[in-house]
C-alpha cells in the first residue's frame, strides 16, 4: 500500500444539481440491484406470467364470467404492482440493518434521495412487470377495448398508485426494521385482501346474497384511486423523509 | 487546536427494562492531527458518542462541535468534512468495490470524473483490485471492512471516525487494518476511534479516553493511564492451586496493594520491581511452594480498566476477545 497525501476534495454543483444527482445516484444503485439479484427478476417476470396463466387457463372455466380474461387482467395488474411496491419496505429495513443508511446519513446528500432512489427502483420493477403481464395477457386473449389514450391513462394510474404505495412501504420498512417481518406482514395482509376483493372474482359470484355494492367509491373508481394516490403522497412522502433523517442502526 | 469538542452529552433510550443512559454527561476534546481512542466495554456509550458526532443521532442535552461547526445546528456542513465508518461494514453487497466507492464520491458531490478517479485511487491504495470489478457479495469480512474504510476516506476527510474498525475480523485482517490506519494517521488525519480492545487503543492512539456508563472515567496517554496504577507487577504461577493462599500472603507482604488470585496465578503491583521479585521468590522458596512460572510485567490497560471500573474491559463471552488473545 502506498500513502497518497492530498488536500481534501471540494463539492461541486448548485443545490438543485446536487439534489437531482443524489436522486439519480440512489436510483442507479437500485437499478444495478435489479440486474444482479436473480430473485427480483424472478418475482418481476415469472410471477406475473404465472398468475395470468393460472387464472386465465386453470380457473377461468370455474368463474362463470363472460370474457373472463379481460375481467381478470385489471385485477392482476393491480395485485402485481402492489406486491412490487413492497420491495421498498424490505429494502429500507435491510439497508438499515446493514448500516448502509448510516453511511448515507453521514454524507452531505439530500435526505430524500435514498427514498427517491428506492421508490424509483420499485417503479422500474413494476413497469417491467406491467409489460410482461400485458404481453402474457395478449397471448391469452386480453385486448385493449378503450382508446390508446385511455389505455395509457390506465397504465399511468396503476403505476402512480404503486409508486405512492412504495412510499408507505418505505416508511413502514424504516419503522419495523426487519426485512423478514415486512415481507411476511405484507404477504399476510395483501394476499388475502386481493382475493377477498373483486380482483379475481366478481362479488355476486362469491356470494350471490351480497347486494351489488353502490358506494360512491365503486361508482367512481378512477377518481377514488387518484384521491388515494394524492393522499398517500401528501402524507407519506414527508413522513418518510423525516423518518429517514433521524433513523439509525442500533 | 481542538478540532473535536463535545460537552455534557446526554442521551437516554427507553427499553423494556427501563431507561438506558447511553450517554450520561460525556465530555470529549481531541486536538487536530491526533488520534483519540474511546475505550470501553459493550454498552459503555462509545458508539452513541460517535453517532452524535457524525450527525446520526441527536443527544438529549449537550453540545458538539467539529472544526468549529456546530454538529447539532448544522449537520450538513459537518458531513462535508467528515468520513465515518460504522461497526458493520456498510457496503452495498450488490455493487462492486469500485461502484461502492464511486457512489460515495458522487454523494459527496465530487462530480462524476473526480469520483471515478478517486475510487480507482482508493482501490489501488487499499489493494482492492480483486474486489474492484466484482460485487462485494462473496468477499470476506476483511475485504468488506477495507472497502468500507476506503469509503470513509473518499474526500480525504479532515476528521475520520471509526467505530470498532476491527470488530469481527480475524487476527490477520486486524493487523492489516491497523497498518492502514497507522499510515493514514501519519498523513495527518484527525482520528476518533472506538474499541473494546485495549491492545488496539494502545497500538493506534496518541490519547485514550476510558468510557464506562456513558461518561469518560479516565483520560490520558497509554503510559499515563498505566502509571495511574503504579509501577511493575510481580506475577507468579503456581504448580499447585492449593498453595494459592500461602502465595497470596507472601505477595501481600512485598507488594503495595491487594494481590489478585486467578486460579494458579497470583499477582500484585509493587514499587520496586526487581527487588520485590527477589524477595517474593526467596520467600516462596522457603515456604516450599513450587512455581511453574514467575516474572515481572508492566501493567496493561486491562489492569487500568479493572482498577478504574471494577470490571473487565472485554466481554468474556465474546469470541472476538479470544481471537484477540491468540493475536497477541
Amino acid at each position: 500500500m502506498t500513502a497518497v497525501t492530498q488536500p481534501a476534495f471540494e463539492s461541486v454543483g448548485s443545490p438543485l444539481a446536487q439534489f437531482v444527482s443524489d436522486g439519480w445516484i440512489a436510483t442507479r444503485r437500485n437499478l444495478i440491484k435489479i440486474k444482479r439479484v436473480p430473485e427480483i427478476l424472478v418475482f418481476t417476470i415469472l410471477q406475473p406470467i404465472m398468475f395470468v396463466l393460472l387464472f386465465s387457463q386453470v380457473y377461468a372455466g370455474a368463474m362463470n364470467v363472460p370474457d373472463y380474461v379481460n375481467f381478470l387482467m385489471a385485477g392482476i395488474f393491480a395485485q402485481t404492482v402492489i406486491f412490487g411496491s413492497t420491495f421498498s419496505g424490505a429494502a429500507m429495513a435491510q439497508d438499515l440493518k446493514d448500516g448502509i443508511i448510516d453511511r448515507f446519513r453521514t454524507l452531505p446528500m439530500s435526505p430524500a434521495a435514498v427514498l427517491i432512489g428506492r421508490t424509483n427502483g420499485d417503479l422500474v420493477i413494476n413497469s417491467i412487470s406491467m409489460l410482461i403481464m400485458m404481453g402474457t395477457g395478449w397471448v391469452v386473449g386480453w385486448r385493449v377495448t378503450t382508446s390508446f389514450w385511455g389505455f395509457l391513462g390506465g397504465v399511468g394510474v396503476l403505476l402512480l398508485f404503486s409508486y405512492s404505495f412504495s412510499w408507505v412501504m418505505a416508511l413502514l420498512g424504516m419503522s419495523v426494521r426487519s426485512p423478514e417481518v415486512i415481507n411476511n406482514a405484507s404477504f399476510m395482509i395483501l394476499f388475502p385482501l386481493t382475493f377477498i376483493s373483486n380482483a379475481f372474482v366478481p362479488i355476486h359470484n362469491t356470494n350471490p346474497e351480497f347486494p351489488e355494492p353502490t358506494a360512491w367509491t365503486l361508482q367512481n373508481p378512477i377518481v377514488t384511486v387518484i384521491i388515494g394516490i394524492v393522499v398517500m403522497l401528501v402524507i407519506f412522502v414527508p413522513l418518510a423523509v423525516r423518518k429517514f433523517a433521524s433513523v439509525s442502526s442500533r | 487546536m481542538t478540532i473535536i469538542q463535545a460537552e455534557g452529552l446526554k442521551k437516554t433510550y427507553t427499553s423494556k427494562s427501563g431507561p438506558v443512559h447511553a450517554l450520561a454527561g460525556l465530555n470529549l476534546s481531541v486536538p487536530q492531527g491526533t488520534v483519540k481512542a474511546l475505550l470501553g466495554p459493550n454498552g459503555a456509550g462509545k458508539t452513541t458518542a460517535v453517532k452524535v458526532l457524525t450527525t446520526l443521532i441527536r443527544p438529549d442535552e449537550g453540545t458538539a462541535h467539529i472544526d468549529g461547526i456546530d454538529v447539532l445546528r448544522n449537520p450538513k456542513a459537518a458531513r462535508r468534512i467528515i468520513g465515518a465508518s460504522g461497526q458493520y461494514a456498510a457496503v452495498d453487497e450488490n455493487l462492486t468495490g469500485f461502484e461502492n466507492l464511486e457512489m460515495v464520491g458522487r454523494l459527496y458531490h465530487l462530480g462524476a470524473r473526480t469520483a471515478r478517479k478517486r475510487a480507482q485511487e482508493l482501490i489501488e491504495q487499499f489493494e482492492l483490485t480483486e474486489a474492484g470489478n466484482r460485487p462485494v457479495k462473496g468477499f470476506s469480512g476483511g475485504m468488506r471492512r477495507r472497502i468500507d474504510l476506503a469509503g470513509a476516506l473518499v474526500i480525504n476527510p479532515k476528521i475520520l471516525f471509526l467505530d470498532e474498525p476491527t470488530t469481527g475480523l480475524d487476527p490477520r485482517s486486524r493487523l492489516a487494518l491497523w497498518e492502514i490506519i497507522t499510515q493514514l494517521v501519519n498523513d495527518g488525519t484527525t482520528l476518533l476511534l472506538t474499541t473494546q480492545y485495549l491492545e488496539e487503543a494502545d497500538h493506534l492512539s496518541d490519547d485514550i479516553a476510558v468510557i464506562d456508563g456513558g461518561k469518560v472515567i479516565a483520560e490520558g496517554t497509554s503510559d499515563q493511564l498505566k502509571a495511574q496504577i503504579g509501577g511493575h507487577r510481580v506475577v507468579v504461577t503456581l504448580v499447585n492451586e492449593a498453595d494459592a493462599g500461602a502465595a497470596r500472603e507472601i505477595l501481600a507482604r512485598h507488594g503495595d496493594g491487594t494481590p489478585a488470585v486467578n486460579d494458579r496465578t497470583v499477582e500484585v503491583s509493587v514499587v520496586e520491581g526487581p527487588r520485590a521479585l527477589q524477595y517474593v521468590l526467596s520467600d516462596l522458596g522457603e515456604a516450599g511452594i513450587e512455581l511453574h512460572d514467575a516474572g515481572m510485567r508492566r501493567p496493561t490497560l486491562d489492569d487500568v480498566f479493572l482498577k478504574l471500573t471494577g470490571h473487565k474491559a472485554e466481554d468474556e463471552t465474546s469470541t472476538d476477545s479470544t481471537e484477540m488473545e491468540t493475536a497477541k
